[in-house]
């Protein structure tokens, strides 16, 4: 399966998104420096929602809803990225 | 380090969003010439990885985190053009499903991690690995530092439309937002080393794909 090195690559992202419960919950060093210097309340709440805080909605099982909008969003950028290659392949072989 | 909506003024969002747009047309015109039957997969990948990836914050010191960003691996991979596509569908696709990075702030994510962090970390990564003649350990040092110094650099833009915007001081948010990622610049260079040590050890074939 020499030619298959993108299945492996992929299989670890979807391992990535599988772990991610264990994540650091700990701000990062932008939403920390908001904190400190207290602007982090000029952030505005997103006008819609659809996965927020990479937890799928209506799963009260917190590690589960994380890793659904783990592997999700690793699928759903997989397919996006590769047809948007796959598109700009096509056109310059045409 | 992605910027929420309320944090940028609106002239630092439009110009913002006008140099991710302008990079995003460029970027499709500069991958369109050279794009290939190995290049996709490799496109595709590295997008789902670094999404994934970033999901992972790891702490740094004092009750802080930060996570992987990803611009410097596509870069040393793909080159600085491919990797502005690939940090733009992430920060589109975070902005737009996962709601981390706000809707009119996304320009200003795009700029700083796709197109100043791809870039920075691309030329810093190919003169050392020119300076060194090109070995294998040259690549390895040459990314580790380019990983650094794209977090750091895109930190720093990030400080800069904060300062602008009227959201925070200069003379604070430079050092503070530079200093902190100066510690997750250290994340992203261990991340980057190792995974392109793996490349180099199972298929080294994949560290010749760049295109432009």
């Amino acid at each position: 399966m020499k030619s298959k090195w993108w299945i492996i690559g992929l299989a670890i992202a979807f391992l990535l998104a599988i772990i991610s419960p264990i994540a650091s919950k700990f701000p990062d060093g932008l939403d920390r420096f908001a904190e400190d210097y207290n602007f982090a309340d000029k952030a505005v709440e997103p006008s819609f929602t659809v996965i927020p805080d990479y937890s799928f909605p209506g799963i009260t099982a917190d590690a589960t809803a994380t890793i659904i909008a783990g592997v999700l969003g690793t699928l759903l950028l997989f397919g996006l990225v590769f047809g948007l290659a796959t598109l700009l392949k096509s056109k310059h072989e045409a | 380090m992605h910027i929420p909506d309320g944090f940028l003024s609106a002239p630092v969002a439009a110009a913002t969003g006008v140099v991710a747009v302008a990079a995003i047309a460029v970027a499709v015109k500069e991958t369109n010439k050279k794009m290939g039957e190995k290049q996709v997969p490799m496109m595709g990948v590295l997008a789902a990885f670094i999404f994934a990836a970033q999901m992972l914050n790891f702490p740094v010191a004092g009750g802080t985190s930060g996570h992987f960003v990803g611009a410097a691996l596509a870069a040393v991979l793909l080159g600085p053009w491919a990797t502005v596509l690939i940090m733009s569908s992430v920060l589109v696709v975070q902005s737009l499903i996962f709601q981390d990075g706000g809707l009119l702030a996304l320009g200003a994510n795009i700029t700083n991690m796709g197109l100043i962090a791809g870039f920075g970390s691309y030329y810093i990564y190919k003169g050392i690995d020119m300076l060194f003649k090109n070995s294998k350990a040259s690549t390895l040092v040459g990314a580790g530092v380019g990983a650094w110094f794209s977090v750091v650099l895109a930190s720093v833009a990030c400080a800069a439309e904060l300062s602008l915007s009227g959201t925070s001081p200069w003379i604070i948010a430079i050092p503070a937002m530079g200093g902190v990622h100066m510690l997750i610049g250290v994340g992203e260079g261990l991340i980057t080393t190792a995974v392109l040590s793996l490349i180099m050890a199972t298929r080294a074939d994949l560290l010749k794909l760049q295109i432009a």
